[in-house]
């Protein structure tokens, strides 16, 4: 938005909803210009593949060659398709260059001013191998319904008048001139909104809760930005992509209930999203859109930043409120409920990232619109596709999709030669979904009878490279050393089904110890204080539901058929062996021996079991047994 | 004043009352380790679990913690509770052997073995010694540090305390030191029986530090 350029100083605070209504309608008549705009998304994970230098290099070569009236250039969050950033994004033409490079980015640049496109370097089709032009043809974009991550490409998160220009805010406004509070909560609960953040509670109720409670003593809104779930980042790309967004979802939320305060609780590790959310609360403070008496109508709320201290249990609601108090974030039990008595006491509603997101989208068009997307629950929901998959990113689609449609479909399928055998869904507290079950639909019911949860949105593809017994070793780590320690039920049951599993896969296992296993899961399931102790076991009870013969195998046979666990394999080189050397240069123990162009061997009392070996081996010389 | 069912039989209790307070007035036995009266419930152990509600949308929740609700329906020793209450005791009896009242808990509810690997813990993380000095003797003196296998219990940063009066409460109410078992095997010696309930490490002379669950041990002989 070069017009309305983003200097604070010249904000001036709008103090009537007929100034913010002028004002919208002025940036959102201004004429899209046919000027082309280069778009780098430069989320946390395109920074992290290089996107700011590509950022670098754009900039100055539209600064040194006076471009700047011929190419614009918009810096934007995550767009979702991370397999193949940094990438960039052509407007209006909407063409899609993957994986673009300091060479490439000056191609894209020369190509614009002659309006042409870079053939070899757009991208290929997995299945045709012919090159794709423009994004939306693309199979990972096209099987998409991008309601929240289409917004992404459009907006600068750090120019709050772009997000007025895709009519940002406007929900908000027409409800306050509306003053009908109640009316909000109707839509809500009508579009059939279910918490995004897994437990999938219906929204529209708990804002009903709230709004209950009496007014006048003090009401808190908290939008929960833990995600602490490994793998899933779905949150992180809404924060920093869109920041506005979760804040006019909070505001439309307390102008319904009648909340007077608002918390964004934000995991400390997610530096990005700190910056742009602090940047865009004070964007809407200035603008007058936050803070006492909103746009002149008597309405005051305001949001504060509270970041976390790097604890996975915070997400939990009561711990988090533990957390924003700062106490020790520990859960407690519940009734009281946090609607009843949450914060300093005070009624309090927490919701997702994912969930307030999505507030101005139901407002804007409307419950019955929204309600009409997806089948079985309503909306659509985001799930960071991650694992051994082709097209590794975030992809959003209309609930009740089938699990094969986003594995195959978006995703791409497996990479090499291993097939896909399972994904988790739901991280440390889901289960895994095996691939005979993959013509499941995606809902919180249906997910949950298959005995995993949907979680936060996280899936982790899994091929026949995975042992099942690691991941579940893998996940109960992560949850004995997450778990706060207050009940002793959760801290030693993780404690003891990690030394369990850690001796099934080490071969020294038994088959009582199963049992036990299977008995202690069961009991930590009834028994646990909080939601990540009863939900701890899912892992294990999954994977043995599904996966039993893998147990088995290393219970009774000593043996890991998936070639992982380190106790029970060996690697010893074959005859396809050319004596590159090349494992040799990279075994961290120098266990590898061998002359040049001679069969190279092993030993295996100095092998860690690393597999080093066996990933840069080019002639699948190394063999697990 | 609010109507509940514990074990199909009704009893009516003023509002504020817990499920496990509603429970012993009539009578009904229920296992406890982290609660006393007189300090506030935790919730903790999970000993004093119950299961509430009807299927299939039974589950089961901390008595000590749950205020009753009119029309609540409650089973003090289901399958469920019983289950857990027995396991959990195998998981303390795996980590503090040399607890009496870990072993009287064992005792009484028939768990003669626990299979997991043996651990001499000298401290449950039950909290009634937080608890104690906090509520009772208004010191502030201790507190839990620490997540899941690191938490302990201790002074800030273990800096000798200034506010602690040595009064000993914390050594009163623990059940891990309060009475012990100086049978040199407590692993194998869920006997309910025992005749010895003088802590071993008060009558040595040296022992001038009232907060022993700080330490490993060096009072208790039983390794």
């Amino acid at each position: 938005m070069q017009e309305f350029l983003c200097r604070d100083k010249t904000m001036k605070q709008l103090r009537s909803i007929e100034k913010f209504m002028a004002i919208q309608k002025q940036i959102m008549s201004m004429v899209e210009s046919e000027v082309p705009t280069i778009i780098i998304p430069a989320g946390t994970c395109g920074k992290a593949s290089g996107a700011t230098e590509l950022i670098r290099i754009a900039q100055r070569e539209i600064l040194s060659r006076n471009l700047q009236e011929k190419i614009h250039l918009r810096i934007t969050g995550c767009h979702g398709f991370c397999e193949m950033e940094p990438s960039v994004l052509i407007e209006p033409a909407g063409t899609f260059y993957p994986k673009v490079d300091a060479k490439a980015i000056l191609r894209i640049i020369d190509a614009l001013l002659n309006d042409e496109i870079v053939e070899d370097i757009l991208y290929v089709d997995l299945e045709t191998g012919q090159r794709i032009e423009k994004q939306n043809d693309i199979s990972f974009f096209r099987h998409q319904t991008r309601l929240l991550l289409a917004q992404n490409e459009k907006i600068d998160p750090l120019d709050v008048y772009d997000y007025l220009k895709i009519g940002g805010y406007s929900a908000f406004v027409q409800m306050l001139s509306h003053g009908n509070p109640n009316q909000v909560i109707q839509e809500v609960k009508k579009s059939g909104l279910r918490g995004r953040g897994g437990a999938g509670f219906p929204t529209g109720m708990k804002w009903e809760f709230l709004a209950r409670q009496a007014n006048g003593k003090g009401k808190y809104l908290v939008c929960n930005a833990d995600e602490g779930d490994p793998g899933a980042y779905m949150d992180r790309s809404l924060l920093e992509g869109n920041p506005h967004s979760i804040i006019e979802g909070m505001m439309i939320g307390a102008y319904a209930t009648g909340a007077d305060q608002g918390v964004l609780y934000v995991r400390a590790e997610y530096p990005l999203a700190i910056k742009h959310l602090t940047n865009a609360l004070n964007q809407s403070r200035k603008l007058g859109l936050l803070g006492d008496s909103i746009l002149g109508t008597g309405f005051d709320f305001d949001i504060r930043l509270v970041k976390g201290a790097g604890a996975f249990v915070c997400g939990e609601e009561t711990a988090l409120i533990r957390s924003i108090e700062g106490k020790m974030g520990e859960p407690r039990q519940r009734p009281p409920f946090p609607v009843q008595k949450g914060i300093e006491g005070k009624p309090t509603l927490i919701n997702n990232v994912e969930t307030w997101a999505n507030i101005p989208i139901i407002l804007r068009t409307s419950a019955r619109e929204y309600a009409s997307i997806g089948s079985g629950n309503n909306g659509t929901k985001i799930f960071s596709l991650v694992g051994k998959i082709r097209n590794t990113g975030l992809v959003e689609v209309p609930m009740g999709t089938p699990i094969k449609e986003i594995i195959y479909g978006i995703g791409g399928g497996q990479t090499g030669k291993t097939a896909i055998k399972a994904v988790q869904t739901g991280g440390p507290s889901g289960g895994c979904i095996p691939a005979e079950l993959f013509d499941l639909s995606i809902g919180y019911e249906s997910l949950a009878e298959a005995g995993s949860i949907m979680g936060s949105g996280g899936m982790i593809v899994m091929d026949e490279n995975t042992c099942m017994i690691d991941v579940a070793k893998y996940f109960m780590n992560f949850l004995k050393n997450e778990s706060c320690g207050k009940c002793f039920a959760c801290r030693k049951g993780t404690q003891r089904m990690y030394e369990l599993l850690d001796d099934i896969s080490a071969g020294r296992g038994t088959i009582e110890h199963l049992s036990l296993l299977e008995e202690l899961a069961y009991v930590l399931k009834d028994v646990a204080m909080c939601g990540l102790g009863q939900t701890a076991p899912n892992p294990i009870l999954s994977t043995l539901k599904y996966f039993r013969e893998e147990y088995i195998e290393h219970i009774e046979n000593k043996r890991c058929p998936a070639g992982v666990c380190k106790e029970l394999i060996s690697f010893s080189i074959n005859e396809n062996c050319t004596g590159c050397g090349a494992c040799k240069n990279v075994c961290p123990k120098s266990a590898i021996n061998g002359d040049k162009k001679q069969r190279h061997v092993i030993s295996q009392d100095m092998c860690s079991r690393c597999g080093a070996c066996r990933s840069i081996c080019k002639f699948d010389a190394v063999d697990v047994n | 004043m609010i109507t509940v069912t514990i074990n199909g039989l009704d009893v009516t209790v003023e509002e504020g009352t817990t499920i496990l307070e509603a429970a012993r007035f009539m009578g009904f036995p229920i296992p406890t380790l982290c609660h006393k009266e007189g300090l506030t419930p935790y919730g903790a152990c999970r000993l004093c679990v119950v299961e509430i509600g009807e299927e299939p949308k039974s589950k089961l929740v901390s008595s000590c913690t749950y205020p009753v609700e009119d029309g609540l329906k409650v089973r003090t020793a289901s399958v469920r509770v019983v289950n857990a209450r027995k396991m959990i005791i195998e998981l303390l009896l795996a980590s503090c052997p040399q607890s009496k009242i870990i072993q009287d808990l064992a005792s009484a509810h028939g768990v003669r073995q626990q299979r997991f690997k043996q651990e001499h813990e000298d401290c449950i993380l039950c909290g009634l010694c937080v608890r104690m000095c906090s509520e009772q003797m208004m010191a502030k003196a201790i507190g839990f540090r620490g997540r899941g296998e690191d938490r302990s219990i201790g002074t800030p940063f273990d800096i000798q305390s200034d506010v602690c009066r040595l009064c000993g409460g914390c050594m009163y109410v623990c059940p891990a030191c309060q009475l012990r078992c100086t049978y040199n095997e407590p692993d194998k010696a869920i006997c309910n029986a025992c005749a010895n309930l003088a802590p071993p490490c008060l009558s040595k002379e040296q022992f001038s530090d009232m907060m022993c669950y700080m330490d490993p041990c060096v009072a208790c002989e039983i390794k």
